[in-house]
């Protein structure tokens, strides 16, 4: 039984706290990329032989955005909510269809190109890069973003070191594991200054060293040239705990945009309560069956969310009884973005990662 | 610079009136063109000796196969020149035309192509770096074929200095095409599709002697831009080479590079901002 996870009324769980949300006021609060009315809209395609029709779809709605100078900004959203679209437009990748993105006192959506001397993009795809060696691909990305040789080779070998890729540095990226691969797919993103970096998942398969490698460059980047990042994620957990402020996607709208704790106390009055049932609930206790209603199932799994009373509650009647033959664990944990997420409306369930 | 202090901004979605600071920031260098293409050529060259060079063998193979096929049909002759000059060309056309259409496609197709759209590199230096490196990459493979044939049917080995002008000149036009395929397909299997019939036509129409061939075959092969690299250079096996023809032939060699080498840089801009 793994009952010591449920540590009773100390409600603990996702209670991580943000320590950065201070840092980005000190680096002063100016605005580096402005977004506003970003509106896309995906045409509907006609289904042809094996491939069904899909209708028009509004990747992103009338999006708005302010980053500050110095801050993680993230955004937060399941697979599919138009957090990569909104990226993509941010970097000139895509035209919107209407819509204004200014970075750095820069039109993007007039002058595109840009966007490549402004920011630092690390998009989701390695295959441009697969087939270098680990030290050859931050080199050659070194010299396209205006790099003279000598820099560019200097900057790789400080970035490669930084990142503890030097040992890999000969291999082909193709032979790499997913996490090493995108560890050196980001420092090639690092090589070659810009006051802006947007990242698209980049810690996805990657080991927490390698997380932690990443971080800490970022955190550098920011203390030394108060270089800005927006963050693309749908994992809560990193969430928390790298961003300074995060905007909210679901279905290409901004649902809520506030820093993590702002976003949480909107659901403050709220405790998640989960019970791990052995088999099958008791719903031969009263007591039990009427929480049903209540819970979202998934398997053996209930998740309620309740005020603290009640959920003291419901843990002494779980507890307690006939209901706790049946139980095999309970958690019992503060809210975390994923129900900011719900409580707000978001509407794929379980789209988010907890990692 | 904001005249808003962090402090009094509210914490949700700002309103438009914020704007973003007044001046804008200077840019980051542009990546110059020579320097960038330097850049481009050598990382595609080792990702071709990474990846590629199983494949080069698989070209020569089938080139010095067919030669060794057609030493039975051939009895010398200017058939003779035609079948090695033809074969030699298509170690270029497969590696060149058929491969980079392949690489654009896939990399079009999977998303790579961000990559290089977000560095401030000329479209013109993607394209050229990897159309000259997957040209270079045809060298040992064509010399190879070249010496085999000539062994084979007795030609002469003295003029093969011309491959220092048909790779090149014969690969611009190729790669240029393979690469405004790749880049213009829709989907990468039709990339691959184009790419795999372009070597064919290189094959069928550069290999096989033109006399014994119906006139609209004759048409197709004179459209057929390898057929020029294939015809400068069986040129120089006679034991009086018409050098005016063999330059008029590179010529045409290299106006149709000029030429698909900028409608793929087109295509690559196009591709790159969807």
């Amino acid at each position: 039984m793994t009952r010591e996870r449920g540590d009773g009324g100390d409600p603990v769980g996702s209670s991580l706290v943000s320590t950065r949300a201070a840092q980005a006021h000190r680096h002063g609060g100016d605005v580096v990329c402005a977004v506003r009315g970003l509106t896309k809209t995906y045409p509907a395609v006609r289904g042809r032989r094996g491939v069904p029709a899909t209708p028009e779809v509004r990747a992103t709605d009338d999006v708005a955005l302010d980053v500050r100078r110095g801050e993680i900004f993230g955004l937060l959203g399941p697979n599919g909510a138009g957090k990569s679209t909104v990226v993509r437009q941010m970097t000139g990748l895509m035209r919107p269809d209407s819509g204004s993105v200014e970075i750095l006192g820069h039109d993007i959506v007039r002058h595109p190109e840009r966007a490549s001397r402004i920011l630092a993009y690390l998009g989701q795809e390695s295959s441009a890069l697969d087939d270098l060696t680990v030290s050859l691909a931050a080199e050659t990305t070194g010299r396209l973003r205006g790099l003279d040789a000598r820099q560019a080779r200097a900057e790789r070998d400080d970035v490669l070191d930084e990142l503890g890729l030097a040992a890999l540095a000969s291999r082909p990226l193709r032979k790499l594991s997913g996490g090493q691969r995108r560890l050196a797919c980001f420092a090639a993103a690092l090589v070659g200054q810009r006051p802006l970096l947007v990242l698209d998942e980049p810690t996805t398969g990657m080991d927490p060293v390698a997380r932690r490698a990443v971080w800490s460059a970022v955190d550098r980047r920011r203390a030394e040239h108060g270089t800005t990042v927006l963050l693309v994620t749908h994992n809560v957990i990193e969430a928390e705990t790298v961003l300074d402020r995060v905007a909210v996607l679901d279905r290409g709208r901004v649902i809520a945009c506030d820093t993590p704790n702002g976003l949480k106390e909107q659901v403050a009055g709220e405790v998640r309560v989960e019970l791990v049932w052995r088999e099958a609930a008791p719903l031969h206790v009263p007591e039990v069956a009427a929480l049903r209603d209540r819970a979202a199932e998934s398997g053996r799994r209930w998740t309620l969310r309740l005020a603290p009373e009640e959920a003291r509650t419901v843990v002494a009647t779980v507890t307690g009884g006939a209901a706790f033959a049946a139980l095999d664990d309970f958690t019992l944990a503060t809210p975390s973005l994923e129900d900011v997420y719900l409580a707000l409306g978001g509407a794929v369930r379980q789209g988010l990662v907890k990692a | 610079m904001s005249v808003v202090p962090a402090g009094a901004l509210p914490a949700g979605v700002l309103t438009a009136e914020e704007a973003a600071p007044a001046r804008p920031a200077a840019l980051g260098p542009r990546a110059r063109l020579w320097p960038s293409l330097a850049a481009v050529y050598r990382a595609q060259l080792s990702r071709a000796r990474v990846a590629r060079i199983p494949l080069l063998f698989v070209a020569t193979f089938q080139s010095v196969g067919i030669m060794i096929l057609m030493r039975g049909v051939v009895d010398g002759g200017g058939a003779a020149r035609a079948v090695v000059a033809g074969s030699s060309v298509l170690v270029v056309a497969f590696v060149a035309l058929n491969l980079l259409a392949q690489y654009f496609g896939q990399l079009r197709a999977s998303g790579g192509l961000d990559h290089y759209a977000t560095l401030p590199v000329p479209p013109a230096a993607v394209v050229l770096g990897a159309a000259g490196a997957y040209a270079s990459f045809t060298v040992p493979g064509t010399v190879v074929t070249a010496v085999v044939g000539c062994a084979l049917f007795g030609l002469p080995l003295a003029h093969l200095w011309i491959l220092v002008a048909v790779i090149p000149l014969a690969g611009a036009a190729l790669a240029g095409l393979g690469a405004a395929l790749g880049l213009l397909a829709p989907r990468p299997e039709l990339a691959t599709l184009l790419g795999q019939l372009g070597m064919s036509a290189a094959l069928l129409l550069g290999v096989l002697p033109p006399e014994r061939m119906p006139q609209a075959v004759r048409l197709a092969r004179d459209l057929l831009p390898s057929t020029y690299g294939v015809e400068a250079f069986a040129r120089t096996f006679a034991p009086h080479p018409d050098w005016a023809h063999v330059l008029g032939d590179l010529a045409v060699c290299g106006m149709v590079g000029v030429i698909s080498l900028a409608v793929a840089t087109r295509a690559y801009r196009r591709a790159a901002v969807r």
